[in-house]
């Protein structure tokens, strides 16, 4: 049996433990309200962007020479998939559901025979699939939003990576693997292709605004282009690409704090019962002691 | 009073920067400067790096944002525009672009490779517009 002074230190260490792990839950809630404003301060320009997407590329014919980003290079050998991690870990198993995803992407595509590359984002995702995976790692970004906030700006050189990689014709189709936030309790891994671009955003549609590319359908009054359409297009798909790296991103920035936050509460409650526990084991060996001591003096009274 | 004010907005990929009725908007498109007025036809046009003008009510006072390229989308009762970077005019501090113009002049004459340098002058042009927009 561990004796009293052992009991104190382990309370004692499991109180600071609890400090920490409250502290950090703190620190993820401001910073998940920080991140969900950004995330929601970005959704008009990322709808306004769709949305004159669609009315552009509705107005284009396709044809073989229009832009790749759109129709694609023809083929589907090659896949690149950006894999969006964070950059630190104690989040839960925010990285560990997200990293699993994208090996059973990797493994899938692996099963049809197409050569898979990977473009990670975060220090967690550059780690835990350079063991198994480090020759199909073409470039790894780490360090991205470390200041207050994630600008576009760096977020952009993704995009830019990626769009180069494209014009090397290095791959014919790229998948984003981020973390959705669906809510604070819920990230949900999901794989989203964006190149080459999809017309119907699926999950678009069922995310916030369902009704809005129906209105689109309505009001299909003559657009005038200038200049041309198959110009703006080709300036507005790297740009469109642009955004939804950036929206994956932010969505992921909110959702590794809000796992942070669910699983620092969960730590600070589990250190809360443990201190219980183990205070009770200490008051039980505190009295052993005091009454092994008793039936010693009185034992030794008795003997007189 | 005659309604005679669409609706304006200027975001960009981190904020939404203006988002109120305008009266006449000025857009620097890429095959020429267009003003906007309701009811404009439908539109969608690609802006270069320069000034857009913002009048919220006739005869009112002129806004100008400066803007580094972008879209706009304009259609009979809305004008969306968006930019890539925006600032508001007034915010742009004559000193330091003339500051940040001759770093980059500097810069400039240090770029090693081709692709240095056509990404300082690309920079160094958006300063010079901005520094033109000021005066």
């Amino acid at each position: 049996m561990p004796s009293l002074k052992e009991y104190r230190d382990r309370i004692a260490s499991v109180k600071s433990t609890k400090k920490i792990t409250s502290a950090m839950k703190m620190v993820a809630a401001s910073k998940l309200k920080k991140a969900q404003d950004q995330a929601e301060a970005s959704q008009p320009y990322a709808r306004a962007m769709g949305e004159m997407l669609a009315r552009v590329a509705a107005g284009v014919n396709i044809t073989p020479t229009s832009p790749k980003l759109l129709i694609g290079t023809g083929k589907d050998d090659v896949h690149l998939l950006v894999i969006v991690t964070s950059d630190r870990g104690l989040c839960g198993g925010f990285n560990g559901n997200l990293v699993r995803k994208a090996r059973q992407e990797i493994a899938h595509l692996e099963r049809e025979g197409k050569t898979v590359k990977l473009i990670t984002v975060g220090r967690k995702a550059r780690d835990l699939l350079k063991r198994d995976h480090a020759s199909k790692i073409v470039h790894s970004f780490t360090g991205l939003g470390s200041g207050k906030k994630l600008s576009f700006a760096e977020v952009n050189e993704i995009t830019k990576e990626v769009l180069a990689q494209f014009e090397a014709e290095a791959f014919d189709v790229c998948t984003l693997i981020y973390n959705k936030f669906r809510s604070v309790l819920v990230q949900k891994p999901s794989a989203q292709q964006i190149i080459p671009f999809k017309a119907a955003e699926s999950d678009e549609a069922n995310d916030n605004a369902p009704e809005e590319p129906k209105e689109e359908d309505g009001l299909k009054s003559p657009y005038d282009f200038e200049p041309e359409e198959e110009a703006i297009l080709a300036k507005l798909l790297p740009r469109n690409l642009g955004v939804q790296v950036f929206r994956a991103l932010l969505d992921s920035a909110a959702g590794e704090q809000a796992a942070r936050m669910t699983a620092m509460d969960n730590a600070t409650r589990n250190a809360g019962d443990r201190i219980n526990s183990l205070t009770i084991q200490y008051n039980r060996a505190r009295q052993a002691y005091i009454t092994k001591e008793l039936i010693e003096i009185i034992s030794g009274a008795e003997a007189v | 009073m005659t309604n005679n004010t669409f609706n304006f907005e200027l975001v960009s990929p981190e904020r939404i920067l203006v988002s109120e009725p305008a009266w006449q908007v000025t857009i620097p498109g890429e095959g020429g400067t267009l003003g906007v007025r309701k009811g404009h036809a439908s539109f969608v046009v690609s802006i270069k790096p320069g000034v857009v003008e913002v009048i919220k009510s006739e005869g009112g006072e002129v806004e100008k944002i400066f803007i580094a390229g972008g879209f706009a989308d304009v259609s009979a009762e809305n004008v969306t525009v968006l930019a890539e970077e925006a600032v508001n005019v007034n915010d742009l501090d004559k000193d330091l672009l003339a500051q940040e113009l001759q770093d980059l002049n500097e810069d400039l004459q240090r770029a090693e490779d081709e692709a240095e340098k056509a990404k300082v002058s690309g920079e160094l042009e958006l300063v010079q517009i901005k520094l033109s927009a000021i005066s």
